[in-house]
C-alpha cells in the first residue's frame, strides 16, 4: 500500500532513510521547517534552510521518487526575540510563493512565554492574509495541554480563520478531543518516549475515527523513526481493520488535506 | 468506531507486553530506591503515585487522565476527557 508522510524532516534524515521510505511504499513527503538542534546565529543561517527545503530536499527525494513538499515558518524555540523573529518572518513570502510549499509550519509555542505568542500572532497574520494552509506544533510534555488551549484560544478569536484548512499537530489523548471538536486536522505523532506509540495512535482512531486525522512519524535529528507508519499500518491490520480504513489514514486524508493548497499540483498513484 | 476483537482476545494480545511494562515499572522504581540520597519528596515521585492510582481504577479514559496528570494545570473547561460511550 503507498503512504504519504505528511510530517518528517528529511534535512535530518540519511538518504538510506529515503530510499527505505520508497521501498516501504512511501510517494511523498511534507518538511515543516523546525529548530534544526541549535540557534542560527543570523537571518541568513534561515535563508539557507529555506533554500535546502525548496531546493536540494526535493531533489535527494525525487532520485527515489518520492515527491517533496515543504511548509515555511518559524519554530517556536527560536521565536522568543521578537526584532530578529520579524527578520525572518520577513524572508517567508518569497518562498511561500514557491510551487511545492504548503503553507505556514510548523508554528506554535514552546514554552508558551509572551514573546512566543507575539511572534506566533505575526505568523498567523501571514498566513490569513494570503490565505495559506496552517500547519501548529504543539508543545511537548506538560506544557501541551496549556499551548494547545492557547492555539484554540487564538484562532477561535480570529474570524477569518477557516478550520478545514488548518493541521493542529502532536495531539495525544488529553488534546485531541479539543482540537477534533473544534473542526481542525488533528495530528498524531509516531514518536518514542514523548509523545505516541503506534498501538496508541490506533486507539485513538478506534475512539475518534479516521475523520480530519492524520498520522506521522515527524523523524527528525533526535530519536524517531521514518519508518513509524508502515508500523501503525501492521498494528492496524493485527487488529482486524479494514484496508479500506488504513489507506485512509496514511493516503487519502494527506491528500485530502494537501489538496487544499492552490499550489499543489500532485498526481497520486492508485 | 471499536475494535473486531473481544475482550479476552485483546486481553490475550496484551498480556505480557501489560505484564512486562507493569514489571519495567516496579524495577525503575526499585532502581531509584536503591540509590543514595534518592528524593522521596520529589513532586515527581508523588505524579508517578497518583499515576499508578488512575491505572488502577476503573475509568475508561485511564490515558488521557495519567496525561492530565503530567500536564501543568490550566482551566478545564471544556474538559479534554472522552465522555462517556
Ligand atoms: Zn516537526
Amino acid at each position: 500500500m503507498y503512504f504519504i508522510e505528511p510530517h518528517i524532516h528529511i534535512a535530518s534524515r540519511t538518504t538510506d532513510d529515503i530510499q527505505a521510505m520508497a521501498r516501504a511504499g512511501c510517494v511523498a513527503v511534507g518538511e515543516p521547517a523546525f529548530w534544526m538542534g541549535y540557534d542560527r546565529s543570523n537571518v541568513g543561517g534561515f535563508y539557507d534552510y529555506f533554500r535546502q527545503l525548496t531546493e536540494w530536499e526535493p531533489k535527494r527525494t525525487a532520485n527515489y521518487g518520492i515527491r517533496h513538499f515543504a511548509w515555511m515558518g518559524l519554530n517556536a524555540k527560536e521565536a522568543e526575540n521578537v526584532p530578529f523573529a520579524r527578520e525572518v518572518i520577513a524572508l517567508l513570502p518569497e518562498f511561500l510563493d514557491k510551487p511545492d510549499v504548503l503553507g505556514v509550519g510548523e508554528i506554535g509555542l514552546h514554552k508558551c512565554t509572551k514573546n512566543e505568542l507575539a511572534t506566533l500572532r505575526e505568523l498567523i497574520e501571514l498566513a490569513l492574509g494570503r490565505d495559506e494552509l496552517l500547519l501548529f506544533h504543539t508543545p511537548h510534555l506538560e506544557h501541551k495541554l496549556m499551548g494547545t488551549r492557547m492555539i484554540l484560544d487564538l484562532l477561535r478569536a480570529d474570524s477569518r480563520v477557516n478550520r478545514d484548512r488548518v493541521w493542529i499537530d502532536h495531539c495525544e489523548e488529553h488534546t485531541i478531543r479539543l482540537v477534533r471538536d473544534e473542526g481542525y486536522w488533528a495530528g498524531l505523532t509516531l514518536y518514542p518516549t514523548t509523545k505516541v506509540t503506534p498501538e496508541r495512535a490506533v486507539d485513538m482512531i478506534e475512539i475518534y475515527g479516521p475523520e480530519r486525522l492524520l498520522v506521522t512519524s515527524s523523524a527528525d535529528w533526535g530519536p524517531s523513526d521514518p519508518l513509524a507508519i508502515t508500523a501503525m499500518m501492521a498494528v492496524m491490520r493485527r487488529r482486524g481493520h479494514e484496508e479500506s480504513l488504513i489507506r485512509r489514514i496514511v493516503y487519502e486524508n494527506p491528500l485530502t488535506f494537501m489538496r487544499q493548497c492552490r499550489r499543489f499540483d500532485f498526481t497520486p498513484p492508485q | 468506531m471499536s475494535t473486531s476483537s473481544s475482550a479476552s482476545k485483546m486481553l490475550d494480545s496484551e498480556f505480557l507486553g501489560m505484564r512486562c511494562r507493569l514489571i519495567d515499572l516496579a524495577a525503575s522504581l526499585d532502581r531509584i530506591d536503591r540509590s543514595d540520597g534518592a528524593p522521596p519528596a520529589d513532586p515527581r515521585m508523588a505524579q508517578i503515585r497518583r499515576g499508578l492510582e488512575i491505572l488502577a481504577g476503573d475509568a475508561h479514559d485511564r490515558a488521557t487522565r495519567v496525561q492530565l496528570e503530567f500536564s501543568l494545570p490550566c482551566d478545564s473547561n471544556p474538559s479534554p476527557l472522552t465522555p462517556r460511550p
